[in-house]
């Protein structure tokens, strides 16, 4: 103890306290150590950088200044040339005055946008429900008697025909729970009929309940549907549509009963191995030669149909991916508890299954949705339709293409993308096993 | 609802075959809309404007045709048709007539089964070149690089032409109208060549329109007119002399500023039989005397519904060329209404 004491007595100088922390010399923190190490670690990853940094810069002031420096007030084409005289820019002023026939179509009519917009709105809150499990549970109700209050808001005429429609189902459900305790397929099959027959029989009251009560909205017919509303409700539509046929198919792929079996394979493979384009048009031409003269087989619910069969294949092979990657133990273990098929496939298989081909349902329902612009091609006004006919075609825009396409592709991004970030976030909620 | 229509088709799908000569005419008066068949957008043809209303130099047709049946132009229901669909519209009967630039030819009218009701353009392949190559005439493009549409029969018309000429040319193939104009107005080729009336509405789409040139010779035939189904000769008659209406009432000078005062009665026997003063021709078509009246209020006579949509003071700027009056030295010529 003294002699170090001694010693230190003998030395010039000693610290008597810790020095304090000093800041990380300016090449190791923060920004500057981020660049370092991420763009400049190497001569390569340097050259590389500054090549990316040039492209980046060639495109943006490329596209900057078009983007910006654009017309937003002008009449046509030759108007906008001439405002910017030589300048670059771009003609937005084709989206400003086309922008409510971009978004509903030629035909609907003006002072009913807020329909469609208002079906828009509340189509967040019926999904709410199903999509985040925090949402309140009690909005449930209101998601379904959504289908129904669209079509109302959307299609207008009288509140009778989705109202009727909607008490088939509460009708076929009802005989549902009656039978449901002898056997599922006997109630299955027994609330389809019962619903059949109750939306025939009501197809004669709702005449007479209009009359007495005239809850109506104007009547658009499907012909004057357009823009993006169009590709909206065919995707919303197809999709939950194709969900539950899709899942049908699969099981019934799996079947041990020949017949459905064999039925659920032809149809897969058949509707796979055509082109939805084919599709389309045998919706649009070759069923009108089958159809009578005069006859008003709706042009886009023949569209759904197609749609929805072409997607419910697709579908019904992804679940099937997910249905064969459960291990059989799964199978065998609800079999043990006693459970029948219903249950076992309820219960047990389908929550597992289903999780499991989530990734593939979503890439199915995002593809599907920008598959919907190929109405186009049977002269149906969806956005794509209204860009490449009405528009372009006019005197005054003829010539505008990238203005009115970057707005399409802008549209189709916000949703697409919207639906591909949900997905990732629910498989991060329902990852509950080891990975 | 929608059901139970589709299981009446179903049941009906059997029977439909012959219903193609039922009476078109009664059907459109009952409904009181005419199902009119047009291009789903073609410059100065047929396009909605900002408002939603088709209108255009076909559309004009259709409407004359409302007003003459209806009484009222805008009562048309406007389906808009491709090149695919547009034949199987009208043979299945979703639609009453088609006006959408379709050329007439042999198969379409015998073998297709369908009844040309008249031109009313007459368009043809023509060329366009930049003013500087200081080209005047399609004969003075011997050894010119042309781009040429492929798998269209102006690619054939093209070859011909340069053959019968004794003309070397170079073709430069691509595969749609936008693309071409991009590489024309690049310079990848000295010319391009596709139908005069495209040619035209394109050239008003360039940022200085003034320098090309649509060369004056146009190397096939393709006349456009309305067309309706075969078998129902009355409906076609109606169609055929709206349309003849228009034309014959440009040529003897009726047009929608003075047909008021002319639809008191004139001096010319052919005027007054035409706008029903004179005669019962609109009862032998199953219409009223003031027909032809309203067809040509709907939008002005043939030279009026011209000059308004694809006229030389529109920005499509087409002459009337082949499309005058015969009198001035064009193909127009409508037969005589006695």
């Amino acid at each position: 103890m003294s002699d170090t004491h001694a010693q230190a007595a003998q030395l010039a100088f000693v610290r008597t306290e810790t020095i304090p922390p000093a800041p990380p010399p300016v090449a190791e923190a923060g920004i500057v150590k981020w660049l370092r190490e991420n763009l400049f670690s190497s001569v390569g990853n340097t050259l590389l950088t500054l090549v990316s940094l040039w492209a980046i810069w060639w495109v943006l002031s490329a596209t900057m200044p078009w983007i910006f420096n654009g017309v937003w007030n002008a009449d046509s084409l030759r108007e906008c040339r001439e405002i910017l005289d030589g300048a670059t820019g771009a003609c937005w002023a084709v989206i400003r005055e086309r922008w409510t026939q971009l978004l509903f179509g030629v035909t609907y009519p003006a002072d009913s946008y807020w329909r469609p917009t208002l079906a828009f709105v509340l189509l967040f809150v019926a999904l709410a429900p199903v999509l985040f499990p925090k949402a309140p549970r009690n909005l449930l109700p209101f998601t379904a008697i959504y289908p129904f209050l669209a079509y109302f808001l959307v299609w207008g005429g009288s509140v009778w025909v989705p109202v009727m429609a909607a008490a088939g189902f509460v009708v076929g459900y009802l005989v549902f729970q009656r039978l449901v305790a002898q056997s599922f397929a006997m109630g299955f099959f027994g609330a389809i009929a019962a619903a059949l027959v109750f939306w025939s029989l009501s197809g004669l009251v709702t005449p007479t309940l209009t009359a007495i009560a005239p809850v109506t909205l104007e009547a658009v017919p499907s012909r004057d549907m357009g823009g993006f509303m169009l590709n909206l409700i065919l995707g919303t539509v197809c999709v939950s549509l194709s969900l539950p046929i899709g899942i049908a198919l699969a099981l019934g792929r799996q079947s041990d009963m020949p017949i459905i079996k064999w039925i659920c394979v032809i149809f897969i493979e058949f509707i796979r191995g055509v082109p939805l384009i084919t599709l389309l048009f045998v919706a649009n031409v070759v069923l009108a030669y089958f159809l009578p003269p005069n006859s008003t087989f709706d042009l886009i619910l023949r569209v759904i149909i197609m749609i929805t069969m072409f997607a419910s294949a697709y579908i019904a092979e992804v679940v099937r991916g997910g249905l064969a990657a459960l291990p059989k133990g799964q199978y065998e273990a609800a079999a043990a508890l006693g459970l029948d098929y219903p249950q076992a496939m309820r219960l047990i298989i389908l929550p597992q299954a289903l999780k499991i081909s989530i990734p593939g349902i979503v890439n199915v329902a995002v593809g599907l949705f920008k598959d919907t612009t190929l109405v186009s091609v049977i002269a149906m006004f969806d956005l794509v339709g209204m860009i490449r006919g009405p528009i372009l075609a006019s005197t005054e825009w003829n010539g505008v293409y990238w203005e009115l396409f970057g707005f399409a592709a802008a549209l189709f991004f916000v949703v697409c993308y919207g639906i591909s970030q949900y997905s990732q976030w629910l498989e991060r909620q329902l990852q509950t096993e080891r990975r | 609802m929608n059901r139970t229509v589709f299981l009446g088709a179903l049941a009906a799908a059997g029977v439909t075959a012959g219903v193609a000569g039922a009476a078109t005419l009664d059907d459109v008066k009952a409904r009181g809309v005419l199902n009119c068949g047009v291009n789903t957008g073609l410059v100065g043809f047929a396009a909605p404007n900002a408002e939603g209303e088709w209108e255009g130099f076909d559309v004009a047709v259709c409407r004359a045709v409302a007003a003459a049946v209806l009484g009222d132009p805008s009562a048309v229901e406007f389906v808009s048709l491709t090149g695919k669909t547009r034949f199987t519209a009208l043979a299945s009967g979703e639609i009453d007539m088609l006006s959408r630039n379709t050329t007439w030819t042999f198969t379409r009218d015998v073998d297709l089964k369908f009844e040309f009701t008249g031109i009313n353009y007459y368009d043809g392949q023509g060329f366009i070149v930049p003013r500087e190559l200081g080209v005047s005439s399609a004969t003075e493009l011997d050894g010119a690089s042309i781009c040429i549409q492929t798998g269209t029969t102006t690619e054939l018309n093209l070859a011909d032409y340069f053959r019968k000429n004794n003309m070397e040319y170079d073709p430069v193939p691509i595969e749609t109208n936008a693309e071409a104009l991009q590489l024309y107005n690049e310079g990848s080729c000295d010319a391009y060549t596709t139908d005069a009336s495209g040619l035209a509405a394109s050239r008003a789409t360039f940022e200085n329109p003034g320098d090309h040139v649509i060369l004056p010779e146009i190397i096939s035939k393709e006349p456009l007119g309305p067309l309706v189904r075969h078998g129902d000769n009355e409906w076609g008659d109606v169609v055929r002399w709206t349309l003849n209406a228009l034309i014959a009432a440009e040529e003897l000078g009726i047009t929608s500023a003075n047909i008021d005062e002319l639809s008191q009665g004139t001096n010319s026997p052919e005027i007054n039989r035409i706008l029903g003063t004179e005669g019962n021709l609109g009862e032998m078509l199953g219409l009223d005397p003031d027909w032809a009246v309203r067809a040509i209020k709907a939008g002005g006579n043939y030279g009026e519904i011209f000059a308004r949509h694809i006229g030389e003071s529109t920005p499509i700027g087409l002459a009337r060329g082949l499309n005058a009056q015969w009198t001035e030295g064009g193909l127009m010529y409508a037969p005589p209404f006695r």
